[in-house]
């Protein structure tokens, strides 16, 4: 569980984050969503101590994060797994190399035990016979499901990820959207997305927290969001004929 | 006050490269790989530089000392000792500060702006100990060898250079070569060599590291890095030399 209490965040003169407080429970699927610009990229690197808060507090599993020492910040990390916008796979490494780096770095696995490992968790994002590819061989949904397999190979407890299915096709994101669920369920992880991606919402969206102008607008879940009459939330959600249509259709 | 700046968070930046590596055999192994990567593959462009270098050296230096008061042997002793003093260290640095530099900025600053370091970081790694540790250290340790390389292929091309051209008897320059050798002059050489070997990669790392922005902006901190590791270059070979031969 992640526990964000009055989170505040300024660049200079800028209030990038006012005041944000919630909680995100374990083995669901917890999303960030608002439009760009809205601050849901700094809350998320917030959270995960990229950007050093200004106030407030966050808890992983009632341990204060933000105020916590580089040291015992570094334990929490070998929790943490994340996906990043555009897969931030290392360029001159393989896709075996890639997903095996946690490993090599934290754990003192033998060559032959991180190699099952590696391969378990390309099987989970069912990827075969790419173990000796580079990034640059593989295309984006690919290098997505590496990311995800990176991500969770040393087994994380926390799973944050960053528009995971950004410039992919709509039905490779549907495919991204349900790995993520899937895994979150089975690891019983607590995982927090960012996304303006309307199919992760409905599809996916355990819990959402709306970010309008850097405040929270709104939190509920995906059912709840189709009955909301939240001017701002709607007119973000159901911006477009179709997801109106659905609206409609669903009520 | 922006120097003061730049010269504040360069050192706390070293102070994390200069950290215990999290594994000691992914560090050797990155290590060799930078020795193969800085070291090696500048190797080509150092002895064809150096060669030519001695050789021109050489044929300038017979050529505007036609004097019958100057001994021609001397024209060896002046070819071997700008090789030393300047050439081999200085000079090199120079242009390993464009070709290593700019190639250590760019790659690290499109790790900074793909978000690879930020996985890193995000993984629990100490990013900059990681990334910059092992280049500092292959080059410190290798920027030596392609010192003394450079100094023996350079005063090679002016003996070459005595024997195709005839500017002085080839003897004559031998004779030179080993005329008033003085050792503490490679000490020299050697001793700025490994200054500008830590300039031309921490300072290229420093501006990858903190590059933001796209593809535009990892070109400019990869000019600005070649650009600062010369004039710190030159400053360096300015202050070792008043220090060591004064």
């Amino acid at each position: 569980m992640i526990k964000l209490e009055n989170i505040s965040k300024s660049f200079g003169d800028k209030q990038v984050l006012n005041n944000i407080s919630s909680v995100f429970e374990k083995g669901k699927t917890n999303l960030i969503i608002g439009q760009s610009g809205s601050g849901k990229t700094v809350l998320l690197k917030s959270i995960i101590g990229l950007h050093q808060i200004d106030e407030g507090n966050i808890y992983y599993d009632n341990r204060e994060f933000s105020r916590m020492s580089e040291k015992k910040k570094k334990d929490i990390r070998k929790e943490i797994g994340m996906v990043f916008q555009g897969g931030a796979l290392f360029d001159s490494a393989t896709v075996e190399e890639n997903v095996g780096f946690p490993l090599e770095m934290f754990t003192d696995m033998s060559d032959e035990e991180k190699k099952e490992r590696v391969n378990f968790c390309l099987s989970k994002v069912n990827l075969e016979n790419v173990n000796h590819l580079y990034p640059a061989e593989i295309s984006g949904g690919m290098q997505k499901r590496v990311a995800i397999a990176r991500a969770i190979s040393l087994n994380p407890k926390y799973l944050f990820c960053d528009e995971p299915n950004s410039g992919l096709d709509p039905r490779t994101a549907i495919v991204i959207d349900q790995l993520i669920k899937e895994l979150t369920v089975e690891f019983n992880m607590t995982t927090v997305i960012n996304t303006h991606d309307m199919n992760s919402v409905i599809e996916i969206g355990d819990k959402i927290l709306y970010i309008y102008k850097g405040e929270k607008w709104w939190e509920g879940t995906n059912d709840e969001i189709l009955y909301t009459d939240n001017k701002e939330l709607n007119d973000f959600i159901f911006a477009s004929d179709l997801m109106r249509k659905f609206k409609k259709s669903q009520l | 006050m922006n120097l003061f700046y730049h010269i504040g968070k360069y050192a706390l930046l070293m102070k994390r490269v200069f950290t215990k590596p999290e594994k000691r055999n992914i560090f050797f192994r990155l290590f060799i790989r930078e020795i193969e990567m800085l070291g090696v593959n500048s190797l080509g462009i150092v002895i064809i530089i150096s060669v030519f270098m001695g050789a021109v050296i050489t044929l300038q230096t017979a050529y505007n000392i036609e004097s019958p008061l100057i001994p021609t042997y001397l024209v060896g002793l002046t070819a071997r000792d700008s090789m030393i003093l300047e050439f081999s260290s200085t000079i090199v640095g120079l242009i390993l500060a464009g070709k290593v530099g700019s190639n250590i900025a760019s790659e690290i600053g499109t790790m900074r702006i793909s978000e690879q370091i930020d996985a890193l970081e995000i993984m629990g790694v100490n990013s900059a100990n990681y990334l910059i540790l092992p280049k500092i250290t292959a080059a410190v340790f290798i920027n030596p060898f392609l010192n003394i390389i450079s100094i023996f292929v350079g005063i090679i091309g002016g003996y070459l250079a005595t024997i195709f051209t005839f500017a002085i008897p080839p003897d004559q320059y031998i004779e030179g070569i080993h005329y008033a050798f003085i050792p503490f002059y490679v000490t020299y050489s050697i001793v700025k060599t490994i200054l500008f070997a830590f300039v031309i990669t921490s300072v290229p790392a420093y501006h990858g590291y903190y590059a933001t922005g796209g593809a535009l902006e990892v070109g400019r901190s990869s000019t600005r890095a070649v650009v600062y590791s010369s004039i710190l270059i030159l400053l360096i070979n300015v202050i070792t030399t008043q220090l060591m031969l004064a």
